[in-house]
Parts: C-alpha cells; sequence; structure tokens
C-alpha cells in the first residue's frame, strides 16, 4: 500500500446510538495551490477531448439503438420475462444516459419514458404493444434522422408527445399503487429534463 | 487558486456500457489522470479494489448480475480488510429522488445524473477531494455522514440519539478549490 493510501490516525467518537469516525484527509495533498494567473482550465482541456471523441457519437448512437431493436425484437418474439424485460430496460436505461451526451437528446427522453413504463408498470404484458413500439420507432427515427436540419424541433415534439401519452397510462396503472404513482408524478432531479 | 493534482489521483471507474467507460477515461485522462482502472461488472470492480486501492471510485448503477449499488456496499464492509471509506461516485441515468436517497444509505459520497458533463465530474471529484465527510457506523448503517446540512430542527424517526449533536469540523479547502472552476 502507498503512503497516500494509508489511512492515518482515525478518531472515534462514541455516542448512544452511532459512532463519528474521523480520519484526516488522506487526498487532502492532490489540492495544489496554483497561480491565480493560471489559464490552464482542466474543465476547458476535457471539454475539447470529449469533442474530439465526438466524430464517433454517430456510430456509438447507431449501436446502441441496434441493441434496443434487438432487445424489443427479444420481447416480441418470446414475450416479457426476467431475461426480455431485462434487456430491453438496459437498453432504453443506457440510451437515456448517453443519448444526450451523443448529441440525441430527444432519444434520451424517449428512452427515459420506456424506462418508466417497463419500471411502473403493474404487468408489462398489459401495456398497449404500439406504446412500446411507438417508443422503440421514435428513438430509431430520431437516430436515422437526426442529420436532416428540419427533425430536431420534430423528435423534440414526438418524445415530449410519447412521455405524454405513456403518463397517461402510468398514472392510470397506478391508480392504486401509491409508491408507484408518487415515483412517476416526482419531478426528476436532472435539470431541464 | 486551488487545483486538484490529478497525476497523483487513481480512479477505478465500473461500468458496464463501453461507450460511457470510453467517454470517462477521456474526461479523466484529459484533467490529468495518469492511473484509471476499468471494470464491466461490479464483481471485477471489486477485485480490482483491493488489488489497485483506487483513491476515487467511479461506478454505474444499473450493471448484470452485480450493480453498482452493490459494490458501494461491498466497498463499505468496516471490517473489510480493503479501505471501506474510499469516495464513491455513482453516476447513473437514475434520475428520480428516491435512487438519490438509495444510493446514499448505501454509503455513496456523491451522486451524478447523466448525461455526463466535463464539469458534473469535476466538480464531484472536487467534493470528494477537498471536503471529506466524516464517516457515520449505526446499526444498519456506514459511511459519509448523510448530513450535508446541519438541522436541528429534525425530530423524524431518523433522528440519531444522544441529546446533543457533534459536528465534526474537517478544514474545508472546497470553498476555495471552487473559486478555480
Amino acid at each position: 500500500m502507498a503512503a497516500k493510501d494509508k489511512p492515518g490516525a482515525i478518531e472515534v467518537k462514541n455516542f448512544d446510538t452511532h459512532f463519528v469516525i474521523t480520519q484526516p484527509n488522506p487526498l487532502r495533498k492532490m489540492l495544489l495551490r496554483v497561480p491565480d494567473s493560471t489559464l490552464d482550465d482542466p474543465v476547458a482541456r476535457a471539454e475539447k477531448a470529449l469533442e474530439g471523441l465526438s466524430g464517433e457519437f454517430k456510430t456509438w448512437m447507431a449501436v446502441e439503438a441496434d441493441r434496443l431493436s434487438a432487445a424489443h425484437a427479444a420481447v416480441k418474439r418470446d414475450g416479457f420475462n426476467d431475461d426480455t424485460r431485462e434487456e430491453l430496460f438496459r437498453a432504453a436505461h443506457d440510451i437515456k444516459g448517453d443519448a444526450a451526451t451523443f448529441g440525441y437528446p430527444s432519444a434520451a427522453a424517449a428512452a427515459d419514458s420506456l424506462c418508466r413504463i417497463i419500471e411502473h408498470a403493474p404487468d408489462l404484458d398489459a401495456v398497449p404493444a404500439d406504446l412500446i413500439g411507438h417508443h422503440i420507432n421514435a428513438i430509431q427515427a430520431i437516430v436515422r434522422e437526426r442529420t436532416k436540419l428540419d427533425t430536431v424541433q420534430v423528435a423534440s415534439v414526438l418524445s415530449k408527445q410519447l412521455r405524454g401519452i405513456a403518463d397517461e397510462f402510468l398514472i392510470r396503472a397506478n391508480r392504486d399503487r401509491p409508491e408507484h404513482l408518487e415515483a412517476v408524478l416526482a419531478p426528476s432531479i436532472v435539470p431541464g429534463e | 487558486m486551488y487545483r486538484i493534482d490529478f497525476n497523483k489521483l487513481r480512479f477505478l471507474i465500473c461500468d458496464d456500457n463501453p461507450h460511457m467507460r470510453r467517454i470517462l477515461r477521456t474526461l479523466l485522462h484529459s484533467f490529468g489522470a495518469r492511473e484509471v482502472y476499468e471494470s464491466e461488472d461490479g464483481a471485477t470492480a471489486l477485485e480490482m479494489y483491493t488489488h489497485y486501492v483506487p483513491d476515487i471510485v467511479i461506478t454505474d448503477w444499473s450493471m448484470p448480475i452485480f450493480d453498482g449499488l452493490e459494490l458501494a456496499q461491498m466497498i463499505r464492509q468496516p471490517e473489510s480488510k480493503g479501505n471501506p471509506y474510499a469516495p464513491i461516485i455513482m453516476l447513473t441515468g437514475h434520475s428520480d429522488k428516491r435512487r438519490v436517497t438509495v444510493a446514499r444509505d448505501a454509503g455513496v459520497t456523491e451522486f451524478l445524473a447523466k448525461p455526463i458533463s466535463a464539469k458534473g465530474l469535476y466538480q464531484r471529484i472536487l467534493n470528494v477531494v477537498a471536503n471529506p465527510r466524516p464517516f457515520i457506523k449505526t446499526k444498519t448503517y456506514f459511511g459519509p455522514d448523510r448530513r450535508r446540512n446541519t438541522n436541528n430542527t429534525y425530530i423524524g424517526p431518523e433522528r440519531r440519539g444522544s441529546g446533543e449533536m457533534e459536528v465534526m469540523q474537517q478544514p474545508s479547502l472546497l470553498e476555495k478549490a471552487r473559486s478555480s472552476i
């Protein structure tokens, strides 16, 4: 174990119901004082590096969209079971997390809506197949047509409409399940989502 | 002003999505980090955690078999041979408040909702480097103090016992460091 990994002297204070444990900050020495005139900005540097990767985003997004299609095909073929449900959720969830970074925010929004359906529908077999199918098709279309200038606004409207329909379904389906209903109605912690 | 010396920090990232791992690696390297270890599932991450002793863990939540939440719970074992105190940053597509609470109760230090940004990641790393919180051990919890604010008026069921509440101040370099970004 390197010297920096040693936790140092740990102080423990004992209370009736808990202990408070404090150790000297082992990472403190990783903070450096630099002159105020320093021009180097690590965040700007990282943003530029991310921009350098952006040439690959279209390919990556296509891979993610293909995975979603394959997961949906498995659901159509085998119905919902633990494996098909999990893979469809995981594929949609990855798009929800990645797509905005890749420059496809509307695909991320549609994938989020699909994740909510999978997570909160009381019985996935009772979800209209079209509701799931329209989400998949919308994501595919957004990914495929992104390069066309007039599609950005259409994609945004489409994903918002899908979310509205999905929410309406989830609110109705969860009217007797307060915990899920609360989760469906709760605001996202992601600004602007 | 203060900056993080990424050159000396050792990271372990855990995400089953190769694209996200590539993005994380790119961001960390461009911050200046040299030691970045990667795993695509929680079980491998746990092995690497013991082997490489990273300073900071960045993990996804949803992964097959052994997810990021379980990884956090395994790291936060006070009797374990490894270091149970390492900061854990949960980077996830989950974006509802309930999930934040669950992650917090598993001992996660910081929560970062996707989509990822260079600034968001830098700020979380800055938080854990410059402003570590004391650890709390109760019958049911071991992890960073879940109270970020001191609220003496809270009287709910999870109020810690023993009357007086002792807040152990750590010298905070955070504000000074924040001014640098």
